[in-house]
């Protein structure tokens, strides 16, 4: 017997579509500004992976809101303070270290959170976890090599990284932040409990930060608020530009 | 570490019991990124269940100028081929 409501489950599938999708949207930025064909192709691959996931994820929370809503309506008629992503899937590329380091950090947590919701007591998610993390080993490994590679490359490659990893470390904390709804789901076994992620994920890290030739930053500060609809000034500009279309021209298809 | 950036050439099997296909080339700076973009370049189809990646200088290859050496010889020697067999009519293709 469920003691939660479908609202819960809703804004739940919300979050984890949000993430998908902003970070789906961002790296799709990277299309045609890859720094050469390959990596270009790559990159477009990986944005692809996770506007699919958001597709899973809105589809199923649209069924569970049973109020007639599309996937569509959910990507493209909420405003910002609607979205519940996390900040760190919203923040601009700035550049390819940067993008690199935030698809690290998160390949890392979404190997190991997939790998929780994949036994899920919701079916249908643990159907999207099993589809959704052979794509994320593939990710990690893609991210895990440019690492190093910048990492242990030039002075020029190995400074970049180091910024990154300074820049985005403050926003790790949230990825492991518990929403009440979240902790409501975890006992009833659908969620997954990211306090348990936690210690592998900095083992992980660390492990590969150090292999890397780079630094864990010392600094304390951290920067949470996403899950709450409280975003960072870049999710507005984003949103705009992915929403235009189909605020100018709602229905609209192609 | 060096910048390399090579040339790989990228060899597809489609399926299963297939030989693997010269498909196309790309640039990798290691064996194993050139692996993961042949993934992403050429089976995002689903074009392939198995990838080689070959350097392009590991492959040594015939040269056009010494085609007349190479191969010429072979024109006038029809004994070589297995024409001169009658297959059986159950036997469709040898």
């Amino acid at each position: 017997m469920n003691n939660f409501s479908n609202s819960t489950l809703y804004n739940y599938l919300l979050g984890l579509a949000d993430d998908a999708l902003i970070l789906g949207q961002r790296t799709s930025e990277w299309c045609s500004r890859g720094p050469f064909l390959e990596e270009d192709i790559a990159l477009s691959n990986v944005a692809l992976d996770y506007i699919g996931r958001a597709r899973m994820f809105y589809q199923y929370a649209a069924e569970v809101e049973g109020k007639g809503r599309s996937e569509d309506d959910l990507a493209y008629f909420r405003d910002e303070r609607e979205f519940s992503n996390l900040l760190i899937n919203e923040l601009p590329n700035y550049d390819f270290a940067f993008s690199m380091v935030r698809q690290y950090f998160l390949d890392v947590h979404a190997c190991l959170y997939l790998q929780g919701l994949t036994a899920s007591t919701d079916q249908h998610l643990a159907a999207i976890a099993s589809k959704a993390i052979k794509e994320s080993r593939y990710h990690l490994k893609r991210s895990q090599t440019w690492l190093l590679q910048l990492g242990l490359g030039t002075e020029e490659s190995n400074k970049r990284m180091q910024t990154a990893i300074d820049e985005l470390w403050g926003y790790t904390p949230e990825m492991f932040m518990m929403t009440e709804t979240e902790t409501q789901l975890s006992t009833a076994g659908i969620a997954v409990n990211r306090d348990n992620l936690l210690q592998q994920w900095t083992a992980t890290v660390t492990a590969d930060i150090r292999s890397a030739d780079l630094q864990i930053p010392d600094q304390q500060w951290q920067v949470v608020g996403g899950r709450e609809g409280k975003h960072s000034e870049h999710l507005g500009h984003l949103l705009a530009q992915m929403q235009i279309l189909q605020r100018s021209y709602p229905g609209l298809e192609w | 570490m060096k910048k390399s950036n090579d040339l790989y050439e990228v060899f597809l099997r489609s399926i299963r019991g297939v030989d693997h296909r010269h498909v196309g080339s790309l640039h990798a700076d290691t064996a194993e990124q050139a692996l993961t973009y042949a993934r992403d370049v050429y089976t995002r189809r689903s074009e392939g269940v198995s990838i080689w990646v070959v350097k392009s200088t590991d492959i040594t290859a015939s040269q056009e100028q010494d085609a007349e050496s190479f191969y010429d010889p072979m024109d006038d020697k029809p004994y070589r081929h297995a024409s001169f067999y009658v297959l059986p009519d159950e036997i469709d293709n040898m």
